[in-house]
């Protein structure tokens, strides 16, 4: 009924929305859309360094995301300037870097578009692997490190002193971040990976009233608007990223209209 | 001793600098199960900030902190919510523990707030969140309660009522409690042990012993005389004078 590689996408797909849906709750409550985007802007450079030394691109990348998290967090403690500004020199910089390297690697076809906004024909039977795995497993650690995640998300210092270590929990979280922005850019592209973590979350806030209702909804906004963004790019033959985050959008508009119905249900 | 054993945690000459400027410095004090250890002295004096170096959220601390227990319940002075987090009286009981749901009916009950359980937190009074931060605080049977001003917003008879409730808990649950309070009256009464702050140590034992102290009387002045013959006439069943009740 369907090519192969589209079946390849679908559970590729599937399988990212999982991991991106209560990862992204924990974006939106900890506010951290721009980190996620300069995680992503990073990437370009990792998927360089894997086109030069012949690595695997979800490896490369988690790599190199890891990596500039933690000048990431270096550069906060060493400098006075703010987290915005260092977001942003660290995002434009890694993507620049990026650009020069693939400048020079004229000896490689690439494909500058399907890395910035995702290739539903790119997807091999190894990423699908990789996937389900990885995602797998990012999931079981958010599961493991959520109590202290959560409580620290809430307040820091009821966490603290509560004794749950949120320190190491916030660590950890960076590290999943990396890794969840490593296995889903082939699909959804680099420039859209925040977008893909934000809407569906920012759609199960306007319809909840509970932290575990919202992570529900936003893995099932998730999932939705995989099925419906990949269907419409096989339609139209469209961009797989792009198709998928404006799908994520129409559902994002359609819960503002129950908004009011679910403003009547908390009073 | 066997006092070392019920030792839930000990501050030794603990101090805290931020921005080159100590917030406090040379605390020693000590809370033991089943006791009240009350922090009072003036604003900025340093009294959060003992609390929370006690708590451990302070780190590259000047001295020693000896902590004995994990099972901590924790009511900061000021809290912050992000709003961006749907979350109901009952989600924020699970905070930072799994724990039974009759225990947070037992909580919120007895804080007054059972009526509150599915309501969004950020609907709250300040005095109805107050409650709820007890409540969330006792659920959990902590060995260790450290309350900074902890009726703070809350109407003058429910006051009453928590500080009793405060006094029943460190009874009932023999846990150690730490806490910080501007009212004189309480904690006059139903303390075992003050440390009067400002900055550093100015004096502690007692509240009887504090209550003399001069520098005590310095920094609180004339409401602390008052309260000095408000403790005096609630013991003073005797008749004695006030050098036997020193010796009490």
């Amino acid at each position: 009924m369907f090519d192969d590689f589209f079946i390849r996408a679908l559970i590729a797909g599937l399988g990212i929305a999982l991991v991106t849906g209560p990862l992204g709750c924990f974006v939106v409550w900890r506010r951290l859309s721009y980190f996620g985007d300069t995680l992503a802007h990073s990437a370009l450079l990792g998927v360089t360094l894997a086109y030069s030394f012949e690595l695997n691109i979800a490896l490369s990348v988690f790599i190199i995301s890891s990596l500039i998290a933690l000048i990431l967090i270096q550069l906060q403690k060493k400098t006075n300037l703010p987290g915005d500004a260092l977001l942003g020199l660290l995002a434009h910089s890694s993507l620049a870097v990026g650009l020069v390297v693939i400048g020079f690697l004229t000896f490689i076809r690439f494909d500058i578009m399907g890395l910035l906004f995702g290739d539903i024909l790119a997807v091999t039977t190894d990423d699908l692997i990789i996937i389900w795995t990885g995602g797998a497993v990012i999931l079981l650690v958010l599961k493991l490190i959520w109590k202290p995640l959560f409580a620290s998300t809430v307040n820091y210092e009821l966490a603290e002193a509560e004794g749950l270590n949120p320190d190491r929990a916030k660590a950890i979280f960076t590290i999943l971040m990396a890794a969840v922005i490593a296995i889903s850019i082939k699909m959804v592209g680099l420039l859209l990976i925040t977008g893909m973590l934000i809407i569906p979350a920012a759609m199960a806030r306007n319809i909840s009233d509970s932290p575990q209702k919202m992570v529900l909804f936003s893995i099932i906004g998730g999932l939705l608007s995989v099925l419906l963004g990949l269907f419409s790019s096989l339609e139209f033959n469209t961009s797989s990223g792009p198709s998928i985050i404006m799908a994520s959008l129409i559902l994002f508009i359609l819960s503002l209209l129950n908004i009011k119905q679910s403003i009547k249900l908390k009073n | 001793m066997s006092s070392e054993n019920s030792t839930l945690v000990k501050l030794n000459n603990a101090g805290f600098k931020q921005n080159d400027k100590w917030l406090v410095e040379g605390v020693s004090l000590t809370v033991k199960k089943g006791k009240i250890v009350t922090l009072i002295g003036p604003n900025g004096s340093g009294k959060s900030t003992t609390a929370k170096i006690a708590l451990g959220i302070y780190k590259n601390i000047e001295g020693s902190v000896e902590k004995y227990t994990n099972k901590v319940g924790y009511v900061p002075q000021k809290i912050s919510i992000d709003w961006t987090l749907p979350l109901r009286v009952y989600d924020f009981m699970l905070l930072t523990e799994n724990i039974k749901e009759e225990a947070i009916d037992e909580a919120l009950t007895l804080t007054g707030v059972i009526h509150l359980k599915n309501k969004n937190l950020g609907n709250l009074s300040g005095g109805e969140f107050q409650r709820v931060l007890i409540a969330r605080a006792i659920s959990k049977k902590p060995e260790l309660l450290v309350l900074d001003e902890p009726v703070q917003g809350v109407d003058y008879t429910g006051e009453i009522a928590l500080y009793e409730l405060i006094k029943r808990i460190s009874d009932t649950l023999n846990c150690g409690i730490l806490l910080i309070s501007h009212d004189l009256h309480t904690v006059m009464t139903a303390t075992d042990h003050v440390v009067c702050l400002n900055g550093h140590v100015c004096c502690s034992g007692s509240p009887m012993d504090v209550a003399k102290n001069n520098e005590y009387k310095t920094l609180f002045g004339e409401q602390a005389s008052q309260i000095l013959s408000v403790y005096e006439h609630k013991h003073d069943h005797v008749h004695s004078d006030k050098g036997e009740i020193k010796k009490n």
